[in-house]
């Protein structure tokens, strides 16, 4: 790259990250590495397309406004990413992946000597086999078995158990005794049993971490919402740019049209209109005036205002709902997952009965030696590899087809917890409907109207002139050139079309149309009203109709007027409660749950992020604020409601086939664990019944692979 | 027995250079951006005409 320092020595260049929702293809790497690269002070950039993400290595001097303007002129939109809320998420299953590698490079060599063990090797060769496999399995045992070792621990001092202590205490004495065994030159030595163990746990692992990552990219969310900073006014009349963190109250912030606040305010110059949809749902746009309270995280969309700051940070409204949200994630923590819950009643048995099997032993006369080495075998065989990966195999599979499907599921536990759902509860805005005015008469519009609008539509980021321009695009509609344009707040944008007055703005009669309407006025001609509603999904009635089959009642909660919800709730017979603050929302949620209910919340607004968070299990469609996404356990992607059943309905056949698997683990073990006790599981028996074990477990689970159709 | 003084060492490094890769591979960040790799081919390096 061209490094743009003058003297570009080994001084380290800042680097910032910005998240680029809107990549797509190769052609948007190139275009912002490459354009970004070519901007001056830019030295480096760098793209990673699975985070859409964009790291720039610039000059101390540029500041983030400058950074975000040299994104744009490639054409894209950016958002500073807070650093805050770091990457720690990605180093958990990077480690269990280091841990696995070790696991499976160390299986395959001790079974490599193994398998000249099992076919006769004897005297000094097996005594060399098995202090090499010692060699190579102590190490492997205390690297990869770190995992399973710190989370028995823990849970142990908490004097709680779960899977992991009898895996720990299996894979500690078998691993000792083998050390003891090759000590004496004895025939049987486990180090591939407990390797192969290891791995296959491992594995299991791995994948459930992998699963959770995946979807998890907006970590940093809801911050990222409200601007990173603002320009302030200064005492002296000068202007800076601060940043978000070190505004506080009594700042005045200039906010240019199309600028998100970055904290909550007092309107003390201008006029315009604020788009409150991430906060209330609501679309239309609110006319703010001198003394109106503005929120952070709200769209100032037509004329730069002046605001003085009344709270920033941690004090904002956009950031109480984030508190709000936090507290009812907590009670979700809660819950106990299925594999935690077998373990609670397994983890005991199996101690007990390799306990009993050495006492018996013991009594029926056998050394202390032999009885040991029959309990290990009880212990290697009981804790089966099967086991770890029943669950996380199913989940992995379904969650890979839903995916496909463009259903994203968050984690492991969503999938169970999606399961027992039966009772539904839905936001209206962009939930049921797609959140968004279309215009429903274009095309009564002439050609000339057409090109005016799409002119006017053009210069505004009004989203009923973004909608109409959305609109008229689809339909290859060409510009008319239009001069003189300024927008005024709350009326319209006014220009000039070859000497005629042209403007698009509010309608000055009556249309009492659904509310939403916009007029195109041409000098000399008579008016043109464009109508905008806001249309349903459209499936939605479909999909609640299976939720129904499905054994869910669904009912509406909507943070929007009354009449506005209405006809939704007709026309989907279903009740709706309205005009409802975050915290109602968390209320009748609460009181379901009181009732005895496990409620699914499908929400998309950072005012449902709370009832999100405290739904048993929770939806976002892709097209919801970032907060909305982060709380929600599955996100959806396009315009169709379906994928809410498809998600359930995959969830429950997941359930079905993780029981499944559990029977055909515990099944193994009602076979395995009588020749264990008598003493009959030699390495090999246990190998073969562990890797065959597995393998069925595995393939049963392949059968989700069709669940979300 | 020469033979296996020989080949288990063998074949113990060569596991063993397989694992080092790997690791190296995934603290140089190989793995951190798999969808964009996979897209980074069809970029036309040249410059357009």
């Amino acid at each position: 790259m061209t490094a743009s320092t003058p003297n570009s020595g080994p001084v380290a260049l800042p680097v910032t990250d910005f998240a680029v929702p809107g990549m797509r293809c190769a052609g948007c790497i190139s275009k912002l590495e490459n354009g970004l690269a070519l901007q001056p002070g830019i030295a480096n950039a760098r793209v990673n397309f699975t985070a859409k993400r964009v790291a720039i290595t610039h000059l101390p001097e540029l500041t983030t406004p400058q950074l975000l303007a040299a994104i744009a002129d490639t054409g894209f939109e950016a958002q500073l990413i807070n650093d805050a809320l770091g990457d720690s998420a990605g180093g958990e299953a990077q480690h269990l992946l280091k841990a696995m590698a070790v696991a499976g490079f160390a299986m395959m060599n001790i079974m490599l000597l193994s398998v000249s063990v099992w076919s006769g090797a004897a005297g000094v060769t097996r005594d060399l086999f098995h202090w090499l496999s010692a060699l190579i399995a102590l190490p492997t045992v205390f690297y990869s078995g770190q995992p399973f070792f710190r989370s028995a621990c823990s849970a142990l001092r908490k004097r709680r158990t779960n899977m992991d202590v009898p895996i720990s205490i299996g894979v500690t004495i078998t691993t000792a005794l083998s050390l003891y065994e090759t000590f004496t030159h004895g025939p049987h030595a486990y180090f591939d049993g407990v390797v192969m163990l290891l791995f296959f746990l491992l594995t299991g692992r791995w994948l459930d971490a992998v699963m959770r990552n995946r979807a998890r990219d907006g970590v940093s969310a809801l911050l990222k919402q409200t601007a990173a900073g603002a320009m302030v006014l200064q005492a002296n009349g000068k202007t800076t740019w601060i940043d978000a963190k070190a505004l506080v109250p009594d700042m005045v912030m200039l906010v240019a049209a199309g600028e998100r606040l970055a904290a909550d305010g007092v309107v003390i110059e201008g006029v315009s209109s604020f788009d409150l949809s991430l906060l209330t749902g609501e679309m239309t746009a609110q006319l703010v005036v001198v003394g109106s309270d503005v929120h952070a995280g709200t769209l100032n969309l037509d004329a730069p205002v002046q605001v003085r700051v009344t709270a920033a940070g941690l004090d904002t409204a956009i950031a109480d709902i984030a508190r709000l949200m936090e507290q009812a994630s907590q009670g979700k923590s809660v819950y106990v997952r299925v594999a935690d819950r077998a373990a609670r009643f397994y983890a005991p048995a199996v101690h007990t009965l390799a306990a009993l099997s050495f006492l018996g032993w013991m009594a029926a006369g056998a050394g202390w030696h032999e009885s040991l080495l029959i309990a290990v075998a009880v212990l290697i065989i009981t804790c089966p590899c099967a086991l770890g990966l029943a669950v996380p195999a199913a989940q992995i599979v379904v969650a890979g087809a839903l995916m496909k499907a463009g259903i994203l599921v968050k984690d492991g536990s969503a999938l169970e917890r999606l399961a027992e759902v039966d009772m539904a509860m839905f936001d209206k805005t962009g939930t049921l409907t797609m959140g968004r005015p279309t215009p429903t008469n274009l095309a009564d519009a002439n050609g000339e109207q057409k090109a005016v609008l799409l002119a006017l539509a053009r210069a505004s980021r009004h989203p009923l002139s973004e909608s109409i321009r959305r609109g008229l695009e689809e339909k290859g509609v060409i510009a008319a050139k239009i001069e003189q344009i300024r927008e005024v707040a709350g009326s319209g944008i006014f220009a000039t079309d070859n000497g005629r007055a042209v403007s698009l703005g509010r309608p000055d009669m009556e249309i009492s149309h659904e509310g939403l309407a916009a007029q195109l006025q041409i000098q000399g001609q008579p008016s043109f009203a464009v109508h905008f509603s806001d249309q349903m999904r459209p499936d939605a009635a479909a999909t609640l109709a299976e939720l129904k089959t499905l054994g869910l009642t669904s009912s509406i909660i909507s943070g929007d007027r009354a009449e506005s919800v209405a006809p939704i709730a007709q026309a989907l017979g279903i009740t709706a409660q309205t005009s409802m603050l975050p915290q109602d929302k968390l209320d009748a949620i609460a009181r379901q749950k009181a009732a005895g209910h496990k409620v699914l919340m499908v929400g998309d607004g950072l005012n449902d992020g709370p009832a999100l968070a405290a739904g048993h299990a929770s939806i976002a469609p892709a097209s919801a604020s970032d907060a909305g996404q982060h709380a929600a356990d599955v996100v959806f992607l396009g315009d169709a409601l379906t994928p809410v059943a498809i998600a359930i309905r995959a969830a429950r056949r997941t359930q079905h086939i993780v029981k499944q698997n559990f029977v055909l683990a515990i099944g193994y073990n009602l076979i395995a664990v009588p020749l264990a006790i008598s003493g009959l599981v030699t390495p090999l028996v246990a190998a073969a019944a562990m890797s065959g074990s597995s393998l069925i477990v595995v393939a049963n689970a392949l059968r989700l692979k069709m669940a979300a159709k | 027995m020469t033979g296996l003084a020989l080949l288990i060492p063998v074949a113990l490094g060569l596991g063993l250079t397989g694992l080092a890769a790997f690791f190296w591979s995934l603290k140089n960040g190989q793995f951190d951006d798999a969808d964009g790799a996979a897209l980074r081919i069809l970029i036309d390096d040249e410059d357009r005409p």
